[in-house]
């Protein structure tokens, strides 16, 4: 990723909000994210103008907003992921720990580590379930059994899996279901024990049983982690959710507290998305 | 088009598709699948029954070659008698030449076939008397066929078989008439003087093959003392002096050996068989020189079976002998099977880093294209070239300079300068890099992203990436093309032609000398072989069944060697069959 180190011009503000007084439920931590003028282009198009936004230490964000409109790549561009994408362009900051993460010379690897990830699909390696929890641990050269274990039954029971999976940690991890499989993957990342949770519409290949659990498991995790989760189910951003952020044609049209954005929100065309008028 | 009909009647129905331009769909053939469907299955039927014919038609003549068949005595209207194992039949049109000199039962049974007369190819064997294996015998010659008890057929080390009856036996000077020995008591006279044939053998191979090796070490280290010290030093001296009482010693080994070879053959000349040939004419036969004996008419059918086995496991375990014709092909199944081996841990690793580079690390671009055409290309590069690229650049080029840096001592005689296995191997792995290349290619693009993504999203680099995760996933597809290359590998002959493969190898490239692994040797192998009995023997009647029976033989390893990378593949497959929702 290159980052490009002069101010592009800024994006046209839209429908008359300010995009940095946003009004979001704080945490007493600050920020464990903060985007400032952030803007990506795959190849000559524009994929995210501007994006300004603050994320909470310990609390669930929320992004939300029509297909194509960014989300994804905006989540992407927290852990670097988007790198695999050729002919790649960025602009402004990325503020981890008071580092920029878009700078050229960082440790993509170490952001990486301290972020884990969580895919739309549940994506288990074809290993055992065992090795699939540990593999974040297996890459950095873990090989104390005693460790290992250890963070097997801890991600697992953070990722409320241990009960189902206990007795059976040695079969492959494809025998899991969906539900199973993608709680697994969520064991997976928080094993290495991460700051942020990247969530990409976690349930969306998943049925409402399935569903719930990983939300309840979301309301679990928050505190521990700073979790930004994508989603295209307005209720589960509702339930889930202590901010969030809308998002419109690779804009960040509107940020703040969830109960504003769903009772109350400011822009028009957000509250036309989240009551369903369009989207 | 349904609403229009109703509102507008039958009429229109019929006409309205025409005016609309749209196609009556049971009418028109590019619409309607089924006569597509009737000409896939018959071509896929053409390709069954193609491939049917022709693994029956090898099964069939292979597995019935070893079948021991009788011996029909046929005395023909001239007077004169034939004795032979009846081979094939066919019919042909007698010319007028011959019909003139024929007499009149003869020309009124060609007239009732319509000028046709049908023959019969008898082995009559005999080849030291004869000066020929076989003979067409028409069937208007014929007076009468009998199938006497007492001929036999006697496969021999030597002049291939013979057939006739066996008058005497001559057993440690004693004379016995064979009609008062019994089918089982032969035997035994022939399994003891066998044995010390075999006796003999092994002093040649195991004992006197030691001592050639170790005299031939022993030339060898002086010639090294020789080269680095020169002619006139002290060094050179003192070795040859060493040497020299150490060859003489293994000299002293050697005769020792000789002489008790000579016993052996002095004893072993006592022991033969008269035989007397159909004809008459009488053959002194030694009888540690023939191989196997039976009654081809007086056999039960548990004997058959004996010595169908017998001659099969001969077949599978001992070397081949007259020029090839007879006896074993195991020098060959092993070089056959060492070769492929060989050339699939070559060719394993060096296809799939390529074409790791190629799919995971290249740049995509146009060199990369341009590697990849060429990389297609080179699969249809006809494999002589290969052949010849093989012997120019890795037996003249990279052999010589091997050969003049380690084996200085061996000149001017070739160790890695000339065809040898290794060679072999390397050219075929060659031959089927690309088959490999673009297999493992193939494979590691359908590992999905999401993989990629999940391991690199856990804090993996690019390359614990490939070899956790990408790696296995791929593994099964890079088996396939393994396979293949196996596949294809196992059955090319061209190329060995040139780089190694010989008509008869004498020392398999394992052996119990150090290093024990050979790879400078030429080898034999089975597609060579078949070349070699079928198209190069002095009597390609008689090699025909050999060829059938090798070609089996090569079927069956190949099959073999392919299911169990098959099964391999298979077992990694089934980790990765997924048991979602």
């Amino acid at each position: 990723m290159n980052a490009v180190a002069e101010s592009t011009p800024a994006a046209e503000p839209v429908a008359g909000i300010e995009p940095t007084k946003f009004h979001v439920t704080t945490s007493p931590d600050g920020a464990a994210l903060d985007l400032r003028s952030f803007n990506l282009w795959y190849g000559d198009v524009q994929a995210l103008f501007d994006v300004n936004m603050e994320i909470q230490k310990g609390l669930v964000t929320a992004l939300i907003g029509p297909s194509g409109c960014g989300k994804s790549t905006l989540l992407r561009s927290l852990n670097r992921m988007n790198d695999l994408v050729d002919e790649l362009k960025v602009s402004g900051e990325i503020i981890v720990n008071d580092e920029n993460i878009l700078r050229s010379g960082i440790d993509v690897i170490a952001l990486r580590k301290r972020m884990g990830m969580v895919f739309q699909k549940p994506n288990p390696f074809a290993m055992s379930i065992y090795e699939n929890v540990v593999y974040p641990l297996r890459v950095d050269g873990v090989s104390n059994k005693k460790i290992l274990n250890e963070t097997c039954e801890r991600a697992l029971k953070g990722a409320a899996l241990w009960d189902e999976a206990k007795d059976r940690l040695q079969e492959s991890a494809l025998s899991l279901s969906g539900g199973q499989q993608q709680r697994l993957c969520i064991a997976r990342a928080i094993a290495s024990d991460p700051e942020i949770l990247l969530m990409d519409e976690p349930c969306s290949a998943l049925d409402p049983i399935a569903t719930a659990k990983i939300e309840e498991l979301i309301d679990e995790l928050k505190g521990h982690y700073s979790i930004v989760i994508v989603t295209h189910n307005m209720q589960q951003a509702a339930r889930v959710s202590d901010n969030t952020a809308f998002m419109y044609l690779g804009r960040l049209i509107e940020y703040g507290t969830t109960d504003t954005v769903f009772t109350n929100p400011r822009a028009k065309r957000t509250s036309d998305y989240v009551t369903g008028r369009f989207g | 088009m349904a609403i229009t009909a109703e509102s507008t009647g039958k009429a229109s129905l019929v006409e309205e598709p025409k005016r609309l331009g749209v196609r009556k769909y049971s009418a028109d053939i590019s619409a309607v699948g089924e006569p597509w469907l009737w000409g896939l299955g018959g071509a896929l039927a053409l390709g069954i029954i193609l491939v049917a014919g022709f693994l029956t038609m090898i099964f069939w003549n292979g597995a019935s070659t070893f079948w021991p068949k009788p011996i029909h005595l046929v005395t023909l209207t001239d007077g004169s008698v034939v004795a032979g194992e009846p081979t094939r039949s066919s019919v042909y049109r007698v010319s007028e030449a011959i019909r003139e000199q024929l007499g009149e039962t003869a020309n009124a049974m060609i007239d009732e076939g319509d000028g046709f007369a049908r023959r019969v190819l008898y082995r009559s064997a005999n080849f030291d008397l004869y000066g020929d294996d076989f003979r067409w015998v028409s069937e208007y010659e014929v007076e009468r066929i009998e199938t006497p008890a007492d001929f036999f057929l006697l496969e021999r080390q030597e002049w291939g078989p013979f057939v006739g009856r066996i008058l005497k036996v001559h057993f440690d000077g004693e004379e016995i008439a064979a009609d008062k020995l019994s089918y089982g008591q032969l035997r035994r006279y022939q399994d003891q003087a066998r044995d010390r044939f075999h006796e003999i053998r092994h002093i040649e191979q195991k004992d006197i093959g030691a001592v050639n090796y170790y005299i031939e070490r022993q030339r060898l280290g002086l010639r090294k003392v020789q080269l680095r010290h020169g002619d006139d030093s002290p060094e050179y001296a003192a070795a040859a002096a060493r040497t020299n009482a150490r060859i003489a010693e293994l000299e002293a080994e050697f005769a020792g050996y000789q002489a008790r070879i000579a016993e052996i053959r002095e004893r072993d000349r006592k022991d033969r068989f008269l035989l007397e040939e159909v004809g008459g004419r009488t053959k002194d036969q030694l009888m540690s020189e023939v191989v196997r004996l039976y009654p081809a008419n007086d056999l039960s059918f548990g004997q058959k079976v004996g010595i169908y086995l017998s001659r099969w496991w001969e077949f599978l375990s001992s070397e081949p002998r007259e020029a090839n014709m007879e006896g074993g092909v195991l020098p060959a199944i092993f070089g056959t099977v060492a070769m492929t081996l060989i050339m699939v841990v070559i060719v394993a690793p060096f296809g799939v880093v390529t074409a790791l580079y190629l799919r995971e690390y290249a740049k995509q671009g146009k060199i990369v294209s341009i590697v990849r055409v060429s990389v297609n290309n080179l699969a249809g590069v006809p494999s002589i070239v290969f052949g010849v690229f093989g012997l120019g650049f890795f037996a003249y080029t990279m052999g010589v300079t091997i050969d003049q840096l380690f084996y200085p001592e061996r000149l001017p005689s070739p160790t890695f300068g000339t065809g040898g296995i290794l060679w072999a191997s390397l050219t075929l792995a060659l031959l089927t890099v690309p088959v490999v290349i673009v297999a493992a290619e193939e494979a590691l693009s359908a590992v999905p992203r999401s993989m990629r993504e999940g391991s690199l999203a856990c804090g993996a680099s690019k390359w614990q990436t490939i070899r956790r995760v990408v790696l296995p996933r791929a593994m099964p597809g890079i088996m396939t093309g393994l396979i293949l290359a196996m596949a294809r590998g196992a059955g090319e002959v061209a190329p060995l032609m040139l780089i190694g493969v010989v008509k008869l190898a004498p020392m398999l490239p394992i052996d119990t000398f150090p290093p024990f692994v050979h790879l400078e040797r030429s080898f034999m192998h089975l597609g060579f072989h078949i070349y070699d009995v079928g198209f190069q023997s002095r009597n390609s009647e008689a090699g025909k069944p050999m060829v059938y029976v090798t070609t089996m033989l090569l079927l069956f390893l190949i099959v073999a060697m392919n299911s169990s990378a098959i099964y391999i593949r298979n077992r990694l497959k089934r980790k990765f069959a997924v048991g979602q929702f």
